[in-house]
C-alpha cells in the first residue's frame, strides 16, 4: 500500500429525524490507502452504511472533507458526483440490485452507457467483465433465471466492468449461503490483489472481514482499527 | 444495449398492464382520427371556398327560390366578372339511402366559376347538347360503378315532373373530378333548360347564384351593391363570401367542432389521468432500481428522461396504431359516406396535432412520476428498495 486513495478529515453526517437530531457520524478521520481492503464492522446504527454512501458520493457530509482520488466530494454538485461516480466506483449491494428487465450482459452494459464507447466495445467489454466473474456462459440469462450466488457476480461484474478504482460493498454477502459467500470474497480478493482495486466492504460477518487486509470497527460514528489475522 | 433499449425494455416491464394503457390510447387517438375526419367533413365548405366566389341567397331562408330573373342584373354589377346559378333537386339514385347532392345549373359558366373541378371539353359539349345529359363526380361513379352513355334515373323527393312522375331520367356524359384533394366531387350538374321546361311548378326560379369578382373589387362593396338592387322586392338578397355561405350551412347541423372538441377533451382527460397512474405506479415500483441508476452515474435529469421517455414511448405507440387504425376508417368511411357528406378526410393538419398530442399527453402523464424520480434521494430509495 503506498498513498491515500481517499482521505476523511473531521466528517459528521447529521440527520433530522422530526424534532431529533440523529448524528451518525462524529467527526471521524480516515485514510484508505491506494490497493486497501478495507472491511468496516460495527453494530446496526453504527454508521458503517453512511460511511459507505459518504465515499461513494451518494450522500454528502454535514461537516468535514472528503477527498477521493484527490477530489473533494463534499462540495461537489449532485450532477458533478453522479459524473465521478460513473468513472470512480463501483457498489456492490447485498440483494444485488440487477434490473430484472435485463440480461446479465446488458446489467454489466449499463455503467458504460455513459461513456463514449460504441456498442460493440461496450458488449466486448461487458462480456469480458462476465468472464473475469466466471460467467460467460451466463450473459443472456435474466436475474431471476440466476441463483443468488451468480447475481451477486454479475452485480460484481457491472462494478467493475468501467474499471473504477473504489469499490464499495455493502454487506455483499449478506444474502448468501456460507460457501457461495466464501467464492464472493475470494473474487473481491483477487479482484484487489490482481486487479489492483480498492475495496471498502461494510459487513456484519467475522468471516468475511477475514479476508479483508484490515478490519475497522464503527461504534457510535467512531472508528476503532484492527489489523487482520 | 442503448438507451433506447433501456426505455423499450421498461415500457414492456409488466406486459398486460403496458398492454391494456396502450389499448385505451388507441382507442383515444381512433376517436380522434374519426372526429377530426368528420369535422374536417362540416368545414371542408368554408376551407375550400374561393377567396373571389360570392354566393347569392334569399334574404329570408335558403330554401326560398330566387327568380331566375335576377341573373343578368348581378352580371351587370360593377365589380361582377361571371355569373352561374343551381337549385337543389334533392334525388336518390334507386334507394332512399343513395342520397346525394344534383343540381341543375348552367354546366359552361358553372364549370368557369369552379375552375378546380375538372372535366374534359367533349364531355362538357355533350352535356350541353343532350337536354336529359348529366355529369358526374368522380367519386360517385366509383361508388355506383357508371360508364358514360348509362341512363342514370334520379328519383326527386322535391320535383314532380309535367307527366306526374318524380322520376327523372338522365343519360351520364361526362365526369369530373376536383383537382383539390380537399374537395369533394361526390354531386351531379345537369341542364337548367331540362328542369325547367320538365318540373312542374317553380318555373322562373333557381336555388341561389354564384357569382366571381372582379380582379380588384371590393367583395363587401360587391355584395351590398347586389343586395341594394333587390331591396324591398318580394326576394330580397343577402349576398355573402362563398366561405362565410359554406361555415352557415355547415352551423345548421350545430357547432361540430365544439362539439368534436367537449368529446375529445374528456376521452383525453381519462386517457390522462389512465396513463398518469400507469406511470405512477410504474415508478413506485422500481424505486430501488432508479436508485441504482443514479448510483452508477445517471444524473437526476437522466432518469427525468428515462421515465419521461417511457410514458412518451406508450403514447407514440398506441397513438400512431390508433391514427393508423382511424385512417384506414376514414378511408372506408369515406367510401361509404361520401356520396352523404363529403370531405371525410384525415388531413395532414389532424395528423400533425395528433402526433403532437401524443408527445404533450405523454409528457403531462409522465411528468409527474419523472420529477418524483428525479427528486428521488438515492440514499433513501436504497434503503426503500
Amino acid at each position: 500500500m503506498t498513498d491515500a486513495l481517499a482521505e476523511l478529515e473531521k466528517v459528521s453526517r447529521v440527520y433530522q429525524k422530526g424534532k431529533e437530531r440523529v448524528e451518525v457520524l462524529h467527526e471521524l478521520d480516515l485514510v484508505i490507502p491506494k490497493g486497501d481492503f478495507l472491511a468496516l464492522m460495527g453494530p446496526s446504527g453504527s454508521g458503517k452504511t453512511t460511511l459507505l454512501n459518504l465515499l461513494g458520493g451518494l450522500d454528502k457530509p454535514t461537516s468535514g472533507s472528503i477527498r477521493v482520488g484527490g477530489v473533494e466530494l463534499a462540495t461537489m454538485s449532485n450532477a458533478q458526483l453522479a459524473k465521478w461516480r460513473a468513472h470512480h466506483v463501483g457498489f456492490i449491494f447485498q440483494f444485488y440490485n440487477l434490473l430484472p428487465v435485463l440480461t446479465a450482459r446488458k446489467n454489466v452494459e449499463l455503467p458504460l452507457l455513459l461513456t463514449n464507447l460504441g456498442a460493440k466495445e461496450r458488449r466486448k467489454r461487458a462480456e469480458l467483465a462476465l468472464s473475469i466473474v466466471g460467467l460467460a456462459d451466463r450473459a443472456s440469462h435474466y436475474p431471476k433465471e440466476l441463483s443468488g450466488g451468480q447475481e451477486q457476480r454479475v452485480a460484481i461484474a457491472r462494478a467493475v466492468v468501467s474499471d473504477p478504482t473504489l469499490l464499495l460493498c455493502d454487506e455483499p454477502t449478506g444474502d448468501l449461503d456460507r460457501e457461495t459467500a466464501t467464492e464472493i470474497l475470494r473474487l473481491l480478493q483477487t479482484l484487489n490483489s490482481e486487479h489492483g482495486k480498492t475495496i471498502v466492504m461494510v459487513t456484519h460477518d467475522a468471516q468475511a472481514a477475514e479476508y479483508a487486509k484490515r478490519t475497522l470497527h464503527l461504534d457510535k460514528g467512531k472508528l476503532v482499527e484492527r489489523m487482520a489475522a | 444495449m442503448t438507451r433506447f433499449g433501456l426505455v423499450w425494455k421498461n415500457v414492456w416491464r409488466k406486459k398486460i398492464r403496458t398492454s391494456l394503457t396502450l389499448l385505451s390510447v388507441i382507442v383515444a387517438f381512433l376517436l380522434f382520427a374519426l372526429l377530426s375526419a368528420f369535422a374536417y367533413a362540416f368545414r371542408i365548405g368554408a376551407d375550400v371556398a374561393a377567396a373571389d366566389r360570392l354566393v347569392v341567397l334569399d334574404k329570408v331562408s335558403l330554401i326560398n327560390p330566387l327568380p331566375i330573373a335576377y341573373r343578368n342584373r348581378i352580371a351587370a354589377t360593377p365589380g361582377v366578372e361571371a355569373v352561374t346559378h343551381a337549385s337543389w333537386f334533392g334525388g336518390y339514385y334507386q334507394d332512399p339511402q343513395f342520397q346525394f347532392g344534383q343540381f341543375p345549373t348552367e354546366p359552361r359558366t358553372y364549370f368557369e366559376l369552379y375552375p378546380e373541378l375538372e372535366i374534359p371539353e367533349e364531355q362538357l359539349a355533350a352535356l350541353e347538347a343532350n337536354r336529359i345529359g348529366i355529369v358526374a363526380g368522380v367519386e360517385l361513379v366509383r361508388r355506383f360503378g357508371w360508364k358514360i352513355g348509362d341512363r342514370i334515373p334520379l328519383h326527386s323527393t322535391i320535383w314532380t315532373n309535367k307527366d306526374g312522375s318524380q322520376v327523372w331520367e338522365f343519360v351520364l356524359e361526362g365526369i369530373f373530378r376536383s383537382t383539390d384533394p380537399r374537395g369533394s366531387s361526390a354531386f351531379m350538374l345537369f341542364n337548367y333548360d331540362y328542369f325547367e321546361e320538365a318540373r312542374a311548378f317553380g318555373q322562373g326560379t333557381v336555388g341561389w347564384y354564384v357569382l366571381r369578382i372582379a380582379e380588384g373589387a371590393n367583395p363587401v362593396e360587391v355584395a351590398n351593391a347586389i343586395d341594394a338592387q333587390f331591396a324591398n322586392s318580394p326576394s330580397e338578397t343577402e349576398t355573402s363570401t362563398e366561405a362565410a355561405f359554406a361555415e352557415s350551412f355547415a352551423k345548421q347541423f350545430g357547432n361540430i367542432s365544439l362539439i368534436v372538441k367537449l368529446i375529445l377533451s374528456a376521452v383525453f382527460f381519462t386517457l390522462l389521468l389512465v396513463s398518469a397512474n400507469t406511470m405512477a405506479q410504474s415508478v413506485r415500483e422500481r424505486i430501488s432500481e432508479l436508485a441504482v441508476l443514479k448510483t452508477l452515474g445517471f444524473t437526476d435529469r437522466a432518469v427525468l428522461g428515462f421515465v419521461l421517455s417511457e410514458s412518451v414511448l406508450i403514447m407514440l405507440i398506441g397513438g400512431l396504431v390508433g391514427l393508423g387504425a382511424g385512417w384506414i376508417l376514414v378511408q372506408g368511411l369515406a367510401q361509404q359516406l361520401g356520396a352523404f357528406l363529403p370531405g371525410i378526410f384525415l388531413s395532414p393538419g389532424a395528423v400533425l396535432t395528433g402526433v403532437a398530442l401524443m408527445v404533450g399527453a405523454g409528457v403531462a402523464a409522465g411528468i409527474f412520476p419523472a420529477l418524483t424520480a428525479m427528486r428521488l434521494p438515492i440514499v433513501t430509495a436504497l434503503a426503500r428498495g
